[in-house]
């Protein structure tokens, strides 16, 4: 049972780079967990702070601006390429996102990030611009159901993409495990039909 | 109707296709490793349900181990608990396990090839992206998350939406110390690291279908690297000759059978991709990156890009890519120098990259500030270098042959570059990072990563060729 999403209106954290690759996302060195809690707070762990030591904040990274909050990741094109760790969309919902907004997703990331409540939506390079360039004040609203990302200070407003069966699980908050355990008898009708 | 590869096997595989939805698709064989799946396992636990078909499930211990002292409990605690979690839930679950100190034990994309599990028309995962790498003999095989590999301990199926497709064509003769690695590293530096996302790549052309299996495998490795979903190759003669005799290759009546079939799998000339790219294979030269995600690579003779003569993908992390490597734009790579040398990976460390790597250092010796890691695949890999004598001739040049694993691909275990190193690696990932935080990764093939290795620094390797 993933979480279930509706209707997201929050402020935003702009990480405004390209390619951002899940080794950033979540280090190797945090993938020896055996359960699936807690990653969050080494979320981007070697760009939030140097030597690897919570005392010492990079104040260039934007996780360590207090001026920056809320449910809504903002990023540059090509989230979350590389490795297929589940653990990269299991650390940005620990750390408190529901949303990763970018113009381009790698592949695996989505899948990954749907299976576990984390909403990506995929917006137009021009519309990704206009939300860096509000300021950290200013809300986004991201309506599920609907499928609209809207920039609240201005009304500007994109349509996103999103497969209609996924959407569906999001909603209600079902997973696919849910849904093949109940196909159960296609499986084994198509295993014992095979030659 | 025309068919590509792909849509052959994807076809063959699909249970039903919800409206408007994914497809249910049948999954032949699942890879597990002690990273990626314990949390899947506590989700059967957690539903009190038992894996579906462990028989269709094979198990190994690669990214988390140590490359010495094998036999030794692991030092590790984090590590420890994995390894010991994977071993019960295997035990538990009826999983097939080549865990440590096994025959059969080593990188799960190196072993399933080699013991013949790995077989064309198949669809093939893994809780790992590099599962591309079993394309290589005409099959479906891509990496996971969790939860997927969790759908597919317990239902054997995966909810998935057809990918684009596309096909990338080599054609004619590759030059003098020139490699499939090469060939990679040059495709991903023309279509970029996103370029192929959204697509399952298909590798064609003369110059692909020369390659030996293990160089198809390094080849399909990659497709990853260019965000492709997975990477394929039509299976012929030498993917036939390659799995004929393995442990798990079919025998008798049954191989006759499944030869017949393997032999229906190939692209119909008159099919149709969404997109297609020619590259000639004379164009290509030793390739080596320069920056922090797999697609900035260049010829090892040219000069770093600057922003005016890169690619528009990368435009906008050069300076950033750079001040992380610590290297100048406009300057030649040629002559950077180097501290570390990393040979290993399930991109190239397969017997035949030690072969290549043996032949050429033979009677060379390693430079002697650098560093030298070699890091079989397998164990398999490691008794036949022995076998053979590779591990004598490693000796002799100053180079430590070390036992299977992921080792420094991804600097889990204990073997991390230092920050601000600079590490030649036939592995995939450049990123920041990866082999060690600060670490500085240039990618490149085994050639010219062991010219490196007797240079000490980064070499045309074509130069000490005779
Ligand atoms: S060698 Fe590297 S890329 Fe290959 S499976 Fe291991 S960690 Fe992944």
């Amino acid at each position: 049972m993933a979480r279930k999403l509706d209707i997201i209106q929050s402020t935003f954290v702009p990480l405004n780079m390209e390619n951002v690759d899940t080794d950033q996302i979540i280090p190797a060195r945090f993938l020896k967990a055996t359960t699936r809690d807690g990653f969050g707070k080494n979320l981007f762990r070697d760009w939030r702070y140097s030597n690897d030591d919570e005392a010492q904040p990079k104040t260039d990274f934007v996780l360590n601006h207090t001026q920056y909050t809320g449910k809504i990741l903002v990023a540059a094109k090509n989230f979350g390429c590389g490795s297929s760790r589940e653990h990269a969309a299991w650390a940005i919902a620990d750390y408190g996102f529901s949303v990763v907004v970018s113009s381009f997703f790698a592949d695996i990331f989505k899948n990954n990030a749907l299976n576990n409540g984390l909403l990506p939506v995929t917006v137009t390079e021009a519309f990704l611009q206009k939300i860096f360039a509000q300021t950290n004040t200013e809300t986004i609203t991201v309506n599920l159901q609907q499928q609209t990302i809207t920039i609240d200070a201005t009304g500007e407003q994109e349509i996103f993409e999103i497969n209609g069966y996924k959407k569906t699980c999001l909603l209600n908050g079902y997973d696919d495990i849910d849904y093949l355990l109940s196909i159960k008898e296609d499986i084994v009708n198509y295993e014992n039909n095979l030659v | 109707m025309a068919k590509t590869l792909f849509e052959k096997i994807w076809e063959q595989h699909i249970i039903k296709t919800i409206d408007g939805g994914p497809s249910v698709l049948y999954i032949d064989t699942h890879f597990i490793h002690e990273v990626t799946s314990p949390q899947a396992f506590n989700g059967l636990n957690k539903r009190g349900i038992k894996v579906f078909r462990p028989q269709q499930t094979v198990a190994t211990a690669d990214h988390n181990v140590p490359t010495l002292n094998q036999h030794l409990p692991i030092k590790e605690e984090l590590s420890r608990k994995q390894v010991e979690a994977l071993i019960k839930n295997c035990a538990e679950h009826g999983v097939e396990l080549y865990g440590l100190g096994h025959p059969y034990q080593g990188i799960v994309h190196v072993i399933g090839p080699e013991l013949g599990v790995t077989q064309p028309g198949m669809t093939m995962v893994c809780g790992d992206s590099h599962t591309s790498t079993h394309g290589a003999f005409g099959s479906i095989a891509f990496g996971i998350g969790t939860s997927e590999v969790e759908m597919v301990l317990t239902t054997q199926c995966l909810l998935q939406s057809k990918p684009k497709l596309m096909r990338i064509h080599v054609e004619g003769v590759l030059n003098k110390g020139v490699v499939s690695k090469d060939i990679v590293l040059y495709i991903l530096s023309k279509i970029s690291a996103s370029g192929a996302t959204g697509y399952a790549v298909e590798f064609a052309g003369s110059a692909i279908r020369n390659l030996s299996m293990e160089a198809r495998m390094t080849i399909c490795n990659m497709s990853i690297e260019m965000g492709g979903r997975c990477g394929l190759i039509a299976p012929d003669e030498t993917t036939f000759s390659y799995i004929k005799g393995r442990q798990f290759a079919p025998t008798g009546a049954a191989w006759d059978k499944k030869l017949n079939y393997w032999k229906t799998l190939f692209t119909d000339s008159d099919a149709v991709f969404d997109k297609e790219y020619f590259f000639d294979a004379a164009d290509i030269e030793p390739m080596i990156t320069y920056g922090t995600n797999p697609g900035m690579g260049i010829g090892v003779t040219a000069t770093i890009p600057t922003p005016e003569t890169i690619n528009e993908n990368d435009k906008s992390g050069l300076s950033k890519s750079l001040a992380y490597m610590g290297l100048q734009q406009g300057a030649p790579i040629k002559g950077q120098k180097v501290d570390y040398v990393f040979i290993g990976s399930c991109t190239n460390s397969r017997i035949e990259d030690l072969r290549m790597v043996a032949g050429f250092v033979k009677g060379k010796k390693k430079a002697n500030e650098v560093e030298v890691w070699i890091v079989p695949g397998s164990k398999q890999v490691e008794a036949q270098a022995k076998a053979e004598g590779i591990d004598k001739v490693f000796e002799e040049a100053g180079f430590i042959l070390r036992q299977p694993g992921c080792s420094a691909c991804l600097g889990m275990n204990e073997d991390k570059i230092p920050a601000g190193k600079y590490c030649i690696s036939t592995s995939n990932r450049n990123f920041e990072g990866r082999q060690g935080a600060g670490a500085r990764t240039l990618l490149a093939s085994p050639l010219t990563a062991a010219a490196a290795a007797i240079t000490g620094v980064v070499t045309d390797v074509r130069e000490l060729m005779n």
